[in-house]
């Protein structure tokens, strides 16, 4: 599997206030478990358990994923931005494995 | 070792039937109960209200594998009045879990917008919880034309 790429759509300006829309994107096969190999043996589940999004430290968004959802998981939310600063997203992997992206706005 | 043709026919015979119990259901699906124990441990034992929250959800989904779904909630989203969490139900998949999403007042609206897996045709349930503790629901039926769930 090649190795998961997060990918994050977010303005670069906002006014105080303003509520924009935060797109993101990752690549990761999302295992559920339930498939068979061409012997018959139950593929082991992997998937993306858990996303969270914070700013300047603070939790914005989160959410606990089960594998019914789909390969290269979408997540499309909304935040409230009142000062410049960073976005910091995180996807858990199942392996242990946390990837991490960080994306910065400012304040018109 | 030498068979008779009696023996033969008899041990195939048995192969295919432990063959077949084997391949029998190879997926276990999630029914109503278990999709209401799910509500249940979420809400809390309240039933949940109708009202307030929309999932949207495509009437026929060609393939199960990505169903676009969106969830929004009247909310106004403020530190006394906020929403806290959004819990997605598959009634018809394997697991009836899909998703739940965490909101916090600095997400400024409570919308959010993933895809899923469907297996088969199908009730996608979709429950907001509350700072207050109220439980809303929304329920929507999705056709699926190509299940999502391996096999």
């Amino acid at each position: 599997m090649a190795k998961p790429r997060p990918r994050v759509k977010l303005p670069k300006t906002a006014s105080a206030g303003e509520v924009i829309t935060i797109k993101t994107l990752i690549n990761h096969v999302m295992e559920s478990g339930q498939r068979k190999d061409k012997e018959g043996k139950p593929i082991p589940r992997q998937i993306i358990n858990k996303f969270t999004c914070e700013f300047n430290g603070t939790p914005v968004f989160s959410c606990d994923i089960e594998p019914a959802i789909s390969a290269n998981p979408y997540f499309e939310f909304t935040a409230k931005v009142m000062e410049s600063g960073k976005f910091k997203f995180s996807w858990v992997d199942d392996n242990g494995e946390t990837y991490t992206h960080e994306q910065g706005i400012q304040i018109k | 070792m030498n068979l008779s043709r009696r023996q033969v026919l008899t041990l195939s015979a048995s192969a295919v039937a432990v063959a077949a119990t084997g391949l029998g259901p190879s997926v276990v699906f999630a029914d109503a109960a278990a999709t209401e124990k799910s509500i249940a441990a979420f809400t809390g034992g309240k039933s949940p209200a109708t009202g307030k929250i929309t999932l949207n959800a495509p009437e026929i989904a060609e393939n199960g594998n990505t169903v676009p779904i969106s969830v929004s909630v009247d909310s106004e989203m403020t530190k006394d009045s906020y929403v806290q969490s959004v819990m997605v139900l598959a009634e018809g998949n394997p697991n009836p879990g899909v998703i739940t999403f965490n909101f916090s007042p600095m997400s400024g609206e409570a919308t959010a917008t993933t895809r899923m897996r469907l297996a088969k045709t199908q009730n996608v349930v979709a429950i907001a919880k509350m700072n207050d503790g109220s439980v809303f629901m929304d329920k929507k039926l999705v056709k699926v034309t190509i299940g999502g769930c391996g096999g």
